[in-house]
């Protein structure tokens, strides 16, 4: 299908940039403790491209354009559930000390 | 309401979401809550992608049954694989399952960007297919380069592989692969044939392993944060190839968060990114060795837990070795013991202990340690004078004085930890080896440090019996 939404060179540099600028200032202020679990968030967020893949897969019209569009969307799932999976892990681990206890 | 403008509705709410997850992610006290909230984001995304079923291209048509078949099963056994995978793998392998991951986003990037240049119908701009081409070398490059990445951390290949005439050979295949991109870009207007695209995605893959190969171990975690980078960036220019904003908003993001992350990463550990991927630590032992005064005193794990025990402030400074050996969940027993006692505990986090800045906050908190008992370094160094004890496990180049003081050193001017100026120095290890970089310690040899040898999970369990036996039998 056609996409609705036409994004050209110019708009697309804008979203590029202020996008840029989100990223920078989400990670800018984080404290070093959680760079780990962020650098696997992150990960999970480009995830995303699965959607790309399945887009791709599904508009496919050669077996070799299937090929690739199935190894794209399986790596792509890959990325989105593994990524989620390991920084839930990590994230549900940190926890402020019990003050009860001391 | 038509299946584009869900599609649409979807994508925007996906990319509110990942950022509104992202910002509770920088938190530790809402981190938990942000994942959740990205994974609905996600889920979202990836249900309405089906809904392109309704709006496929005519050629594409006779196929369609075929081809939604084979994404359901792609996804099936990726999430399937990955949840699994993703579950099982200890939190000391962390560091290489984040770069498998990240790698796999980077290959469904170059997928996508293949697909594209394998058709051969539609119009394509010059603006698009350039933009298609860096995309799918970024993303192909950050495939290759993340497996070994991950090969490495993982202990599947060892050592460095450097020969000479590298960086050549490096700037020839990159220059080679550039031109061949350009040449299916705007000479042959996307239209060139399978094997020369087949031929330019080749040589990306390549030029991703050679880029690797060469860089050591303890360099990984920048690597595999400037992947972690670049696979945003792939995605972000294929999302703009599809028109589909949620991909260059989430792909863009990552982008600029995650090389601002390389960055830190590279500052933390004293080098410049550059440094990383074009030269290395020299081979161990082959730099000149400053003569050390001094020896190396030894000292019984039951007599160093005791002067702790009755310490009234003691610094942990662990590393990825605590690890190794498993004893965190005993070390964060025997800091309890201590805390009881009265005395004051923190934990010293270097900025690259474990296998990637932040590792060791994970490990502990896997441990149970309450993060605000973990200090960064900058917060902690200036409180090293006031201890009575610091204590160092499986940490080894983080603790070395000779990053500030000798020239020659290969760790010269790195940060440390100041734990050399606690009153009393104790350091677990294994035996007399050398750290990561293969740098003797000037700091095992100082007079006010005793070596406690030992597997670090053995040396907390004897630790824990003396502070016991002490309180025990003093009552």
């Amino acid at each position: 299908m056609e996409p609705t939404t036409v994004i050209t060179g110019f708009v697309a540099l804008y979203i590029f940039m202020l996008a840029a600028f989100t990223g920078y200032e989400i990670i800018g202020r984080v404290p070093a403790i959680l760079h780990t679990p962020l650098m696997s968030g992150s990960n999970f967020v480009h995830g995303i491209v699965v959607v790309g893949a399945m887009y791709a897969l599904l508009n496919a019209t050669t077996v070799l354009e299937q090929a690739i569009g199935f190894f794209g969307v399986l790596l792509g799932a890959g990325n989105a559930a593994g990524g989620y999976v390991v920084t839930e892990r990590m994230l549900e681990m940190f926890k402020p000390s019990d003050k009860k206890k001391s | 309401m038509s299946p584009q403008l869900l599609i649409d509705i979807s994508a925007l709410l996906a990319s509110f979401l990942f950022i509104y997850g992202l910002k509770r992610m920088s938190s530790p006290v809402t981190a938990r809550s942000g994942i959740v909230v990205a994974g609905v984001g996600m889920l979202v995304a990836v249900l309405a992608a089906f809904l392109y079923y309704f709006g496929v291209s005519e050629a594409a048509k006779p196929h369609l049954t075929t081809n939604t078949i084979l994404a359901a099963t792609a996804l099936g056994i990726g999430v399937g694989w990955a949840w699994w995978s993703g579950k099982k793998v200890a939190m000391t392998s962390m560091p290489q399952m984040v770069a498998l991951y990240n790698g796999m986003g980077g290959g469904a990037a170059a997928a996508i960007g293949a697909v594209e240049l394998l058709k051969t119908s539609g119009h394509h701009g010059a603006l698009p297919l350039v933009v298609t081409i860096i995309g799918s070398l970024i993303g192909a490059i950050s495939l290759s380069g993340s497996l070994i990445a991950w090969a490495k951390l993982d202990g599947r290949i060892n050592g460095t592989w450097r020969i000479k005439g590298q960086q050549l050979l490096n700037g020839s295949v990159f220059l080679a692969t550039l031109v061949l991109g350009l040449y299916i870009a705007l000479v042959a207007h996307g239209h060139a044939s399978p094997a020369v695209t087949g031929a330019f995605f080749a040589l990306a893959l390549i030029f991703g392993v050679l880029m690797t190969m060469p860089i050591g171990g303890a360099d990984m975690p920048v690597v595999i944060s400037l992947y972690n980078a670049f696979t945003g960036l792939a995605v972000g220019f294929e999302g703009y190839v599809l028109q589909n904003p949620a991909l260059m908003i989430a792909g863009m993001v990552v982008g600029s968060a995650g090389t601002l992350l390389t960055l830190l990463m590279a500052k933390a550990m004293n080098r410049s990114v550059a440094n990383v991927i074009f030269s290395n630590f020299g081979p161990a032992g082959d730099e000149v060795q400053g003569e050390i005064k001094g020896s190396q005193k030894p000292a019984e794990a039951g007599d160093a837990a005791i002067n702790m025990r009755y310490a009234s402030k003691v610094i942990i400074a662990p590393g990825y070795g605590l690890a190794v050996a498993q004893a965190q969940h005993k070390l964060f027993e025997f800091v309890k013991l201590l805390t009881d006692a009265g005395v004051e505990v923190k934990f010293a986090i270097h900025p690259v202990a474990g296998r990637m800045p932040g590792h060791m906050n994970v490990l502990l908190a896997e441990a149970g340690v309450p993060y605000d008992m973990i200090f960064d370094m900058e917060d902690v160094n200036g409180e090293f004078k006031e201890a009575d004890v610091a204590i160092v496990i499986g940490a080894n180049d983080t603790v070395n004085p000779a990053a500030r003081t000798n020239k020659s050193s290969p760790i010269y001017g790195m940060p440390i930890l100041n734990v050399d100026q606690a009153k009393q120095v104790y350091v677990v290890k294994r035996g007399q080896g050398k750290g990561y970089s293969g740098v003797e310690n000037e700091l095992f040899f100082a007079d006010n440090c005793n070596l406690v040898y030992g597997d670090a999970q053995k040396v907390m369990v004897a630790m824990i019996q003396a502070v016991k036996s002490l309180d025990g039998g003093g009552h």
